[in-house]
This record gives structure tokens, C-alpha cells and sequence, in this order.
């Protein structure tokens, strides 16, 4: 898994022509952490690239001030061709080998995995539907449908592929980008404070810029929701876990109780963000946009808001006959959303943060000078 | 605005010209209470002229900002210009100007364009100029928005064709705007309109058919068109008709609009030969930014207009990096056979070079002791055997970023007349009038500068006028 085994696709080659350009001009520079970054090289190969575009985060800045952007023939285009450049990564670097196809595809194989699975869920848990009424609202109520083990074993399973599956491309990735500085706590602070805040997601402080008018592009909240909501529903399970394991207390538990007011709070970011997300990028400015990566990003969006949104209605319907119907559709919904995240957009973040921390090591030195001038 | 139909019959002032100096002082006439029109000969996208590759101005202030490292006072910036103009300055103007630039800072902040420290490979500028975060194109996109957030109107692709004046006074433009041309009556105009650098028919007037072989660093609008009606109606011209600032930049650049990233600056790492393999003046004479300046003047002058800077395997990586590669080779001669020039003459070049080098220590920051003997033209600075492979070499050719012939002005920005008087109602701006103040040379972001102050005085003034 060496440097060179990495091939510069299309979109990669294309970004390393655009590199060449910025690196000479470097009128961006103040607007995020791309350009510099770029700065500290003179030549860009493909792992460089790569990590060039994961630190790139869209806002569309540097498209609407760049003199050489179309319809000038040099045709720069950096928002676009980085967004293509990170897909084509994912792809090359995705483990197992092969997988990488399903960047490629954008979203009809995460379309397929979920609906594979909530009709497996359907059909397995069918003749135990039967016996419940369907209402599930008293303690241990789930786990007559499905016992607390093969819950378990099911869903830690998925999980624990699907950090193996990401981590395992994450490491290339990470060695394709050459060696980098020592790690320490102080970068590791710097990166988290970076991703945590969105920090380059604003356009170099003006806010990114959508359509002719002022910028007003609030993909940065939404994101948050569905980050932060993404992680309340995490939080929500783990202490739903310890409830389980630690107090011997079975869910379904009581609307007031922490794991419940978790789920809740996440979801409710999941189900107002996601659409907030998909609604920035319909009326984003074309220009700005990886076109052939949409489906990708439709799909990951659209899982994170069933997640959200089934999770939601089977807390308010689970004393209703519904509630089996819709525990299947979430555990479907969610055992989906697992296998699909090492190929899917999920693993943007992943790659972002890893991005991001090597930015942080590398400092903000090291750029080439001279003085040459207008 | 899409076609002549909607452009208004008349308003209280009319601005030809879309780049800083032209937005400056729309925004200003606009604030006095004037009703504003701009004219913009380019389609949107290449709105600005010159603007849209500029990326920093430079202006007096008292102490360090956020952005500057430190203070450059109203003195040295005038003893700066003086240099780099040799003089050709009008000092009264030039000293005005730079006393309102003190403000001009944060008037131009006022209109929404953001700072950010000085560029990467730019430290030398970081005491003395102001860089606009995101470059020239971001600063114009602000101020075009604060511009029509007040309600002066812009139309692109709008083009003056002809100026109605009569003695000196101001009455109407004829405009073509697609198929039709319209005639639109102003109070006051502003002539903002840029220099003629991309009407190569002018510059052949002074350069004959070298003009042909010169790349234009800017977009094909600068013609020049406003400052020839301004000059044929009467207007006092200043600086040198037939000057133009150019710098060496890559011969392979598009003719016109490749901006900044074709700029070279790797002269003093190597030698120069021209079309016939020789070498035809001294690379190591001086540092940036005079080296940088005259390059283009002496390429201009050789035969074809071309010229191959040759440096080899040492000197790769000390220089910014721009848009094309070098012409590699393992052996001068190929190298030669890859450039076109006589493989034979060039390495002769080539060796008396190396033999006539005199070893000293080699720094390109300062004017080093590294430097040639018994050679004609010696290289002064900087003198290293170019004899490591792979050796390198980059075509260049002129490439012009702005001419010096204006109009004069006073210093409310009033167009003066031949007979020596102000017009009432005409003012200029921007690169139309610099030759009042940068009579030649160059120093980086004076350009910006004197499009900001005086176009801001020449908006006030009009309004002014306008009101009495």
C-alpha cells in the first residue's frame, strides 16, 4: 500500500492542472486551508492531491473570486474538481479492494443495501410481528420480536465492519499523503477544533457564497444539526447500553429518560438538517457542484434522515399498532446506514478529520517564498 | 440590463469604466446624492479591467494594523514613488494623494472588501500594502454590491463609441449596447476607463510591428477607446504616449488575460539569450522589483520578441512556481534544438558564460559576489556555471500590463483642458489619469491606489456639481 500504488484518475489529474495554477497565483490564500497547504509543494502527486481535496470543504469561495475561473479558457474550478478528486479517492483507497466501485455508483448500492435490509427485518420478524398487537411500549417490549443478543450481535457486527472497513481506508489514504509531522496533543486540538466548528466552511469569514447575491449559505448549521444530532443518537445508544447492561433497565425506556431525550434531540437534528442540507445544495449555484457525485450525497443524506425520521415515529407510535412495523423499518434503516457507511459520503468526515490533522501538524509554515510580486 | 432599450435617456452622472477607480467613484457620487449609471464595455464575468488581477493597494498609515506588520508613513511612500518614477511625478497630486490615502484603508473596508495578511512570497510587501483577502475579483465583487445596494446602476457589455463635449463641457455619451446605440446625457461624467494596452493598433503606433508579438496581461476591453475621445475633444494628455509597463512573462501564455500566474521571475538564476542565442544584458544587475520592470522593455527590443531564460538542475525550486512547465533537456544542446535556437551558438554562449564566472557565495537575497569578469554584458550578481543537468529554460516574450498615457487632472480629480483649465464637469480616475501621478516605473499596488483616491474624489466632486 505505497505511495506509488495510488493512479491519478481523471479527476485527480485534473486537479493537479489546477494546483499548478493556484500555486501560482495564490490570491486564495487567506480563504481556507487548501491553498495553504498547496503551498508547501511544488509538484503534486496523487496522494497530495488527495489530501488537498479532503481538506477542501465546498464553500464555493474561491470559484467566485478567481479571475481564471470559466468561462476563462484555464477553466478553474477548484469547489467542483476537489468534490470529484475526493470521490475518486474514496474509491481508490476503499477496502476491501474493489469496493471502491460503489463511489462510482453513487447511491442505487446504498439504495439497495437499505432497502435489503428493512425487507429482511420485515420478513424475519413477520411471525413474531403477529403475537404483539404491534403496540411495543412496555419494558423488554422489543426484544419479543428480537431478543437483546441477536440485536447484539447483528448491529455490533455491522458496526464493528464497518469502523475496520473505514479505518483500513483511512490508513491508505493517510500513507498515500507521505510522512507527516509527529502527532501531538496540540494538533490533535487544533484539528478537532477545525472539524468540530466547520472553521473552513465560511468562505475566509464572509460566509460561503450560493447565488449572485450576497453570500447566505447556511449549509454550516444544517451540517451541525446533522452532526451533532448524528452524534446525540450515538450518545443515546451507548447509554442505552449502559442501561441495559450496568442498571439491568430494558428499553423501550420512559419519554424523560437520558437515552430517550438523546434520541430525541438527534433526531430531531437528523430530521430538520438533512433536508436543510439537501435544500443548500439544490439552490447552490451549478458551477459549484461535483455533478456525478450527487447521488452519493443524496443517498447518505436521505439515510441520515430516515434514521432520524423512523427513529422519531417509533417513539411517538410505540403504543400504537404500528410500532413492530416501524421497529423493523428503523433497525433496517440503521443496520443499512452501517453497511453502507465505509462507501458511502460517510466517509467524508472520516477523511476530512484526517485531512485536517495533518494540516495541523504540517503548521503554518513551510511555505515556499520568494519575492516575486505583481 | 440585457440590451440599449433600458438603458435612462440621461442621470446625474455617468461612469465609463467598471474596475475600482470606476466603482470608487460611483459608490462616492452615489453617497453625495447623485443618480449613478456605470458603463461597462466587458460582459460581467470580465468586468474590472485591470482590477480583477490586481490583489492588494498600498496606502499611508501611522502604525502596524491587523494586516500590516508596520508603519509606512506619507514620506516614504512619497519618496518611493520618486524613485520608481525617476521624478516624472506631478508632486503636488502625488502628495495629495498619498495624504488621502491615508483614509482610504478603511473607507474601502466601509464598502465591504476584506483584508488579509500579505501572500505567501509577498514579504516584502507586508509592511507597505494592503492584500484584499481572495484577490482583485473579490474586492470588485464587493464593491459592485455595496455599489448596487445603494442604487447605482450598472450595465456590461455597454461600450462608449462617442463623447459629445463642446468646450470642454460634458453632454452626452453615444453608447453601443448589441445592435443599438443609444445616446445617454449626464450632469457630470467620469471617465474611469482604463489605458489601451489591449488596442494593438495604438501600440503599434509607437512600436510598430513588435506590437504584434506582445502578450496583454489583462482582458481584451482595455482599448483605450474613452481616453482617444477625451484626448480628440480637447483633454490635456500627460505621461509618455508611447510607454507601457511590461514585464517578461511566459511566451506560451494566451494573448490575452493569463493574469499574474504566467509572471517569471527567475532572470537572475540563469542567463538570457535572445533568437540568437546571445546573451543581451545583465541578469544580475539589480534585485526586485527593478529587474522584474525592465525585462519586458528589453525583450521588447530584441529580434522576434522573444527571449529563453536558461538556468539549470541547481537553480530549480527557488523560484515561485508558475503556470508552465520549463523546456527540459539532459544536454544544452538539445535544449537548444528543443527552444530552436543553433544548437552550436548556444553552447558557445553557454561556455563563455561559464568560463567567464568568478565563484563567490552565493545568495539570491541580497546582490551577492557571485559575478562574471572580462564578459560583455557581464552578469553583476548572482553568476553560477549553468552546467548541472537536466537544464531548464523558459520562452518569454512582453507581456504589457498597463500603458502611461492619460489625461491631466487636478486635484478634484477635474479633467483639464489644453488651454490649461479644469473642465466643469468632467473627471478621471484610475489608470485613464495615473500618468499624472506614475509618470513611469511601478511600484506594486500604487495602481489601486490612485483608482481608489481619485476615484472617490472624482464621485464627491461630481455630486457636488452636480448639486450646485
Amino acid at each position: 500500500m505505497g505511495e506509488t500504488e495510488m493512479k491519478a484518475g481523471a479527476a485527480l489529474e485534473e486537479a493537479g492542472r489546477i494546483m499548478t495554477i493556484c500555486n501560482s497565483c495564490r490570491y486564495c490564500e487567506g480563504l481556507c486551508a487548501v491553498f495553504p497547504a498547496m503551498e508547501r509543494h511544488t509538484t503534486f502527486d496523487a496522494g497530495t492531491l488527495a489530501h488537498l481535496a479532503s481538506l477542501c470543504h465546498g464553500c464555493g469561495a474561491c470559484l467566485d473570486d478567481c479571475q481564471f475561473a470559466p468561462p476563462h479558457e484555464f477553466a478553474v474550478n477548484v469547489p467542483r474538481t476537489m468534490a470529484a478528486a475526493r470521490r475518486e479517492s474514496y474509491a481508490a483507497h476503499a477496502w476491501p479492494r474493489g469496493t471502491g466501485i460503489a463511489f462510482l455508483h453513487g447511491g442505487r448500492i446504498t439504495a439497495a443495501v437499505m432497502l435489503a435490509s428493512i425487507a429482511a427485518f420485515l420478513l424475519v420478524l413477520a411471525p413474531a410481528m403477529s403475537g404483539t398487537r404491534g403496540v411495543l411500549a412496555a419494558p423488554g417490549a422489543f426484544y419479543r420480536l428480537m431478543s437483546h443478543q441477536m440485536m447484539v450481535a447483528v448491529f455490533g457486527l455491522a458496526f464493528v465492519y464497518a469502523v475496520f472497513a473505514i479505518a483500513a481506508g483511512v490508513r491508505r489514504f493517510w500513507r498515500a499523503g507521505g510522512a507527516a509531522r509527529a502527532i501531538g496533543r496540540t494538533t490533535i486540538a487544533v484539528a478537532l477544533n477545525d472539524a468540530a466548528r466547520l472553521r473552513y466552511l465560511d468562505g475566509g469569514g464572509a460566509g460561503c457564497p450560493d447565488t449572485q447575491d450576497a453570500p447566505r449559505d447556511h449549509r454550516k448549521i444544517y451540517h451541525h444539526l446533522v452532526f451533532y444530532g448524528f452524534g446525540l443518537c450515538f450518545a443515546a445508544t451507548t447509554v442505552a447500553t449502559l442501561f441495559h447492561y450496568v442498571l439491568g433497565r430494558e428499553a423501550p425506556y420512559p419519554f424523560l429518560s437520558l437515552p430517550v431525550l438523546l434520541g430525541t434531540a438527534g433526531g430531531v437534528g437528523l430530521v430538520i438538517g438533512a433536508p436543510g442540507l439537501l435544500f443548500e445544495k439544490l439552490r447552490r449555484k451549478r458551477d459549484f457542484a461535483d455533478a456525478a457525485g450527487r447521488p452519493l450525497d443524496l443517498a447518505f443524506v436521505l439515510s441520515l434522515f430516515l434514521v432520524g425520521l423512523t427513529g422519531l415515529a417509533l417513539l411517538a407510535l410505540r403504543a400504537t399498532p404500528w410500532a413492530a412495523v416501524l421497529l423493523c423499518l428503523h433497525l433496517g434503516v440503521v443496520l443499512g446506514f452501517f453497511l453502507t457507511m465505509p462507501y458511502g459520503k460517510f466517509v467524508h468526515g472520516i477523511w476530512r478529520f484526517a485531512a485536517l490533522l495533518r494540516h495541523a501538524a504540517e503548521g503554518q509554515t513551510g511555505a515556499a517564498e520568494s519575492d516575486a510580486a505583481t | 440590463m440585457a440590451n440599449g432599450a433600458d438603458l435612462p435617456d440621461s442621470i446625474d452622472t455617468l461612469v465609463i469604466g467598471g474596475g475600482n477607480a470606476a466603482l470608487c467613484a460611483a459608490i462616492s457620487a452615489r453617497r453625495g446624492g447623485a443618480s449613478v449609471l456605470v458603463l461597462e464595455a466587458a460582459p460581467e464575468f470580465y468586468r474590472g479591467g485591470n482590477t480583477r488581477h490586481t490583489r492588494n493597494m498600498r496606502c499611508a498609515h501611522d502604525s502596524a494594523t491587523a494586516f500590516l506588520t508596520g508603519p509606512y508613513t506619507e514620506e516614504e511612500f512619497w519618496q518611493d514613488l520618486l524613485r520608481v518614477t525617476g521624478g516624472e511625478t506631478d508632486e503636488d497630486l502625488a502628495r495629495h494623494m498619498i495624504a488621502e490615502s491615508k483614509d482610504m484603508l478603511d473607507w474601502i473596508g466601509q464598502q465591504g472588501v476584506r483584508f488579509q495578511p500579505s501572500l505567501g512570497g509577498t514579504l516584502s510587501l507586508g509592511r507597505t500594502n494592503s492584500f484584499f483577502l481572495g484577490g482583485g475579483r473579490a474586492m470588485l465583487k464587493s464593491l459592485y454590491r455595496t455599489a448596487e445596494a445603494l442604487g447605482v446602476r450598472v450595465a456590461y457589455e455597454a461600450e462608449v463609441v462617442g463623447l459629445d463635449i463642446e468646450d470642454g463641457v460634458f453632454r452626452a455619451a453615444r453608447v453601443r449596447r448589441g445592435e443599438r446605440t443609444v445616446s445617454i446625457g449626464a450632469r457630470t461624467l467620469i471617465a474611469a476607463a482604463g489605458g489601451f494596452e489591449a488596442n494593438t493598433e495604438w501600440l503599434r503606433d509607437s512600436w510598430g510591428p513588435a506590437a504584434d508579438n506582445f502578450l496583454i496581461r489583462g482582458t481584451p476591453y482595455n482599448r483605450g477607446t474613452v481616453l482617444r475621445l477625451l484626448l480628440d475633444a480637447g483633454a490635456m494628455p500627460v505621461g509618455d504616449p508611447t510607454q507601457c509597463h511590461a514585464v517578461a512573462i511566459d511566451a506560451r501564455a494566451p494573448r490575452f488575460d493569463g493574469g499574474i500566474i504566467t509572471r517569471l521571475d527567475c532572470v537572475v538564476f540563469g542567463v538570457v539569450v535572445n533568437a540568437n542565442a546571445e546573451r543581451f544584458y545583465d541578469e544580475g544587475e539589480d534585485v526586485w522589483p527593478k529587474r522584474y520592470a525592465i525585462w519586458g522593455r528589453l525583450i521588447a527590443a530584441q529580434p522576434g520578441q522573444i527571449a529563453y531564460i536558461v538556468f539549470d538542475a541547481k537553480s530549480l525550486g527557488l523560484f515561485m512556481p508558475s503556470l508552465f512547465p520549463p523546456v527540459q533537456a539532459n544536454d544544452l544542446g538539445s535544449l537548444a534544438a528543443k527552444l530552436g535556437l543553433d544548437p552550436s551558438r548556444f553552447q558557445a554562449t553557454l561556455a563563455g558564460f561559464n568560463a567567464a564566472i568568478r565563484d563567490g557565495t552565493f545568495d539570491h537575497t541580497v546582490l551577492d559576489d557571485c559575478r562574471t569578469e572580462g564578459l560583455d554584458p557581464p552578469k553583476s550578481h548572482w553568476a553560477r556555471r549553468i552546467d548541472t543537468p537536466p537544464f531548464y529554460a523558459y520562452p518569454v516574450r512582453p507581456g504589457i500590463t498597463f500603458t502611461y498615457l492619460g489625461v491631466r487632472v487636478d486635484r478634484n480629480a477635474r479633467i483639464r483642458m489644453q488651454d490649461g483649465r479644469p473642465s466643469p464637469n468632467m473627471f478621471a480616475a484610475g489608470e485613464i489619469m495615473a500618468g499624472n501621478v506614475l509618470g513611469r516605473g511601478y511600484a506594486a499596488g500604487i495602481g489601486m491606489t490612485i483608482g481608489s483616491v481619485f476615484g472617490r474624489i472624482a464621485g464627491r466632486e461630481a455630486a457636488r456639481h452636480g448639486r450646485n
